[in-house]
């Protein structure tokens, strides 16, 4: 479903991903890890078109889309749905304008059908009548779960995580990460969540791939990279820094 | 060539080819009809109604004053009643436009790009390409479709706001002749005076609204960086309208044949 080879990005001066390669199966669950900084949501937003690499290749069911213009990325996108990290709703639509976007220029579907299908996604992320609000009047937890709705409303094959639960209390973050496993399972989506809460990525991840040192530095199921004996790898799983070091 | 300077003359032909993209992007969307319709329908209503009374003000104080102006200079060799016409050929093809250009700019110009800036670093124009929408058809050509009929629109209201003015001020407070005063200024002002302003603002509205769309695309991270943009946003759209307007008052004035 996706593939990205020998992935090479750099802003300025300054490398960001050197020879990524890896490869996401239709209907898996991905989890992203690595420290704050090292290119995860860089990487992300390369598997949608947002940012285009120096070199290598992005390819979603087969067709690359490293080299595509933006009109023909909007086919590609259809496929997608992406949660941001901040959300990343309009603020100057409602929730109801916000979850309903993606039919703005569908003129096919009739507005009935549309609101339907916005209380359907804010029913599935469990904020039913919601729909009249601003987002300004939302918590941060509200705000992600109706990013989310967005995301899903029009049934994509991937949806993308930015750091679902940056921010957030360890309850809500919970209930986000329980959010995440509901909508695979009731849409059968195939899911890429970046981040680097460890408890996001035991829970959501089939497989893990940690992003060290501008590659991908392991990769396995969450068992696997969980029970490491790699002492990079342990160091980021138990979140232990080292005194003699400066961190970012 | 000092590397520095090299490297600003690089940037800047960067930044142009990006706004020449840009406009070209804008202009497809226009062409094609991409652009979200309802969006431009609002877009018209914040560039055009909210702009009335800055625009009727502008224009009014300005028509007052030109009358004034005119009218000291004018008594000295009694040629007061042509007061009038001097305020109507300068605010159809001068004073209307480019005012009505300036203060676009500072009105809708820098609010523009505070909009789009603060879109672009919290993340919104990525949530709107995400959702397989194409940001120039959602953000600029709406702005830039209702600018351009929008501005020629508050340019008529100046003008007849200013001549308005001149022609109170003149005749009740300078006891300027009023049938003679009227009489020059509908032989003096020509159709050829109203159809510069109408070009010269429609070019104008254009200018506002692509330069805010592109500083609010292209602004850098954080709130330093969209009070940046919102700054340069009017900035170059003012200085842009003055350079513009001389080069098209000589090539309008060359074929519309008053020079």
């Amino acid at each position: 479903m996706i593939e990205v080879r020998e992935l090479r990005k750099s802003f300025g001066a300054h490398r960001v991903l050197d020879g990524v390669s890896f490869q996401i199966e239709k209907g898996e669950s991905v989890v992203i890890i690595g420290r704050s900084g090292c290119g995860k949501s860089v990487l992300l937003k390369h598997l949608i078109g947002l940012l285009q690499p120096d070199s290598g290749v992005v390819r979603i069911a087969g067709e690359d889309i490293t080299r595509m213009d933006e009109r023909e990325l909007i086919r590609v996108r259809q496929r997608f749905g992406m949660v941001f990290q901040g959300a990343a709703l309009f603020d100057s639509l409602t929730v109801a304008e916000n979850v309903g976007f993606a039919f703005r220029r569908k003129k096919d579907v009739p507005p009935e059908v549309v609101r339907r299908k916005v209380a359907e996604a804010l029913e599935m992320v469990d904020l039913p009548g919601i729909e009249n609000k601003k987002p300004g009047e939302l918590s941060g937890g509200m705000r992600k779960r109706v990013g989310l709705a967005r995301a899903i409303v029009y049934q994509p094959e991937i949806v993308l995580y930015d750091e679902p639960t940056t921010g957030l209390d360890p309850i809500v973050a919970d209930s986000i990460d329980q959010l995440i496993l509901r909508v695979r399972d009731r849409l059968h989506v195939t899911t890429v969540v970046v981040t680097h809460d460890m408890r996001t990525a035991r829970r959501v991840g089939q497989r893990i791939l940690m992003l060290h040192d501008k590659r991908i530095y392991a990769a396995g199921t969450a068992e696997d990279i969980f029970n490491s004996t790699d002492p990079v790898v342990r160091q980021f799983i138990n979140g232990e820094s080292d005194p003699k070091d400066v961190y970012f | 060539m000092t590397a520095i300077t090299q490297e600003r003359i690089q940037a800047a032909l960067r930044g142009l080819g990006r706004f020449a993209l840009l406009g070209r992007e804008a202009f497809a969307s226009l062409i094609t009809f991409k652009l979200a319709w309802r969006d431009c329908l609002y877009q018209m209503y914040f560039i055009g109604v909210k702009s009335q009374s800055v625009i009727s003000i502008t224009g009014a104080f300005t028509g007052m004053v030109m009358a004034a102006q005119t009218y000291f200079q004018f008594h000295q060799v009694k040629m007061d009643t042509a007061t009038l016409a001097v305020v109507g050929v300068s605010m159809c093809s001068e004073l209307g436009p480019v005012l009505t250009g300036l203060m676009i700019a500072g009105r809708v110009g820098a609010a523009i790009a505070a909009e789009i800036g603060t879109m672009r670093v919290t993340e919104q124009i990525d949530a709107l390409r995400t959702l397989a929408t194409h940001p120039v058809d959602y953000l600029v050509a709406p702005r830039l479709l209702a600018a351009h009929v929008v501005v020629p629109l508050l340019t008529v209201e100046s003008i007849a706001v200013g001549i308005a003015a001149g022609y109170v001020v003149g005749v009740y407070l300078l006891g300027i002749d009023p049938a003679y005063s009227w009489y020059n200024m509908l032989k003096y002002t020509d159709t050829d005076d109203l159809i510069m302003g109408l070009v010269k603002s429609f070019i104008y509205g254009g200018i506002v609204a692509i330069i805010g769309c592109y500083k609010g695309m292209n602004c850098r991270e954080g709130a330093e960086g969209v009070g940046q943009a919102t700054t340069e946003a009017v900035v170059y759209s003012s200085i842009t309208i003055l350079i513009a307007n001389f080069f098209l008052t000589l090539t309008l004035g060359r074929l519309l044949e008053l020079i």
